[in-house]
């Protein structure tokens, strides 16, 4: 039997708001939080921006002492699951704890963490390293916190993606839920990417903005990386129902495929079976799709490969349905990136309002999509897909369903 | 075949592990089998050998050997290969 699956909860640690309700209020605006870096000197690099989370106080959410064991991207991971789990409003049991899962995805672990240890290593300083480097820095660090803390002592893992972790975290407590083996979990992803090592990498990999992120706009120029964490808490729908809870929206069908093609060239074909794989798995067909929050990272090769992927898997239906990029606003926080878009997805079909690609100024011809340019729609939409295509060909969609009966 | 030209075909050579002789200055990188990638690892091998920066969108229009060649060119000062 499968069991319908509810979403309770909604946890939101972004650089377009530190919570839900700010995170959302940003999106409906169109307003980016891309901006310079300001958590790295980026005097060797050769770009400058990235949407980082304004005016993070990790004092005013955590002590001194809990601090020394978390990294910047496990303390996202723990705020937004600290949201997520209050607005579900979630009553313990021993027997509940004890059935609670716990899924993330994370694609780099603490990596500012890492930077340190290694520029004090190879630095000459010579400089001692934390003896809580490795429980800091070790990509399952966000999942074992929030475990800890809320006392979740169900299957609980993380999964690394790359791109398509939160994505398929999210996909996984889905099916772990639906299929009985937990009976709640708080799932998501988080990611600090801001470390000078970290960002070398993407420099060489030439695929960063020098200015902002235009997803399918003509004149677009790469991605722009950002961090954060989302969360969301699921149930059994009747069990939410049962205990009176607020249902935010479903998840209805989820999809993977391998491009089993090239290492960061995407393709068409492999991100297509994950879109077909998730209508299948969510008994669907292409023209439920209201709304596709896009995985539009603003690179030259992705965008096209992700329209021809659409129209692959939707047919005609793909230049009709509305779609959007919301990294434009938020930035690309990989190993976090579908569960902020996951978040933002929910809430587009709960109030009826699809958020749109920012920085959007010319329409691509290749990208042959109806783009939501600049500004939200209003559009009571009742199905919509969420797509994460990985580097390394790993792809993630996910289907949502607007709350209701 | 002057001395960028030879470097940048040694280059192509080493990185791809080619025959030598096999990469020409007539090669497209399609030719010799480079996808996007290898061309990345190409051009920081340039940028490392020739003391060069190669901005992105410079790097992202180079597609064959003599489009390769032309890169380092333009951003060698003269006469600093002479030596």
């Amino acid at each position: 039997v499968k069991r319908r699956v509810a979403i309770t909860g909604l946890g939101a640690v972004t650089p377009v708001g530190g919570d839900v309700p700010r995170f959302w209020q940003s999106l409906r605006e169109g307003r980016s939080g891309i901006r310079p870096i300001s958590t790295v000197d980026c005097a060797r690099l050769r770009f400058k921006n990235g949407a980082e989370v304004e005016g993070y106080d990790p004092t005013s959410y955590f002590s001194e002492k809990d601090l020394g064991l978390l990294d910047r991207f496990a303390q996202f991971g723990l705020l937004a699951a600290r949201e997520a789990v209050a607005m579900a409003g979630i009553e313990w049991t021993p027997r509940l704890r004890d059935r609670t899962a716990v899924v993330t995805g994370s694609c780099l672990g603490g990596k500012i963490t890492e930077d340190k240890v290694f520029a004090g290593v190879y630095g000459g300083e010579g400089r001692r390293t934390h003896p809580f480097s490795i429980p800091r820095a070790m990509a399952n660090a966000a999942a074992s916190q929030i475990a800890m803390e809320i006392g979740a002592r169900g299957p609980s893992y993380t999964i690394s993606t790359a791109c398509a972790s939160a994505t398929h975290a999210i996909g996984q407590a889905y099916w772990l839920l639906r299929s009985g083996t937990a009976d709640l979990a708080v799932t998501g992803g988080s990611e600090a990417p801001f470390a000078l090592g970290h960002l070398k990498k993407w420099e060489a990999l030439r695929v960063v903005a020098p200015d902002t992120c235009r997803p399918f706009s003509r004149d677009r120029r790469g991605m722009i990386l950002g961090e954060g964490g989302a969360m969301l808490v699921l149930e059994p729908f009747e069990a939410a129902r049962a205990r009176g809870a607020v249902i935010l929206g479903e998840v209805v069908g989820f999809g993977m495929s391998s491009d089993a093609h090239h290492v960061t060239q995407p393709s068409a074909e492999g991100a297509a079976l994950a879109i077909s794989a998730a209508l299948e798995d969510g008994g669907m067909r292409p023209e439920q799709i209201d709304y596709v929050n896009a995985h539009g990272t603003g690179t030259a090769v992705n965008d096209p490969i992700e329209a021809e992927a659409l129209r692959l898997a939707l047919g005609e239906h793909a230049r009709r349905v509305p779609i959007s990029s919301t990294k434009s606003m938020h930035g690309h926080a990989l190993g976090a990136a579908g569960a902020i878009e996951a978040v933002a997805t929910v809430l587009a079909l709960r109030d009826g309002v699809l958020p749109p690609t920012a920085n959007f100024t010319e329409a691509d011809p290749e990208c042959d999509l109806n783009v939501i340019q600049n500004e939200a729609r209003a559009v009571m939409a009742e199905h919509a897909l969420s797509n994460s295509f990985a580097f390394g060909g790993l792809n993630g969609v996910l289907i949502f369903r607007r709350g209701g009966d | 075949m002057d001395n960028i030209e030879s470097r940048v075909l040694e280059a192509i050579t080493r990185l791809q592990f080619l025959e030598p002789g096999r990469a020409t200055p007539a090669s497209t990188f399609e030719d010799l089998g480079m996808t996007s990638l290898d061309s990345l690892s190409l051009i920081a091998d340039l940028e490392e050998q020739f003391q060069i920066e190669i901005p992105n969108d410079q790097a992202m229009a180079v597609s064959t050997v003599r489009q390769a060649v032309e890169c380092v060119r333009r951003l060698v000062p003269d006469g600093a290969l002479q030596a």
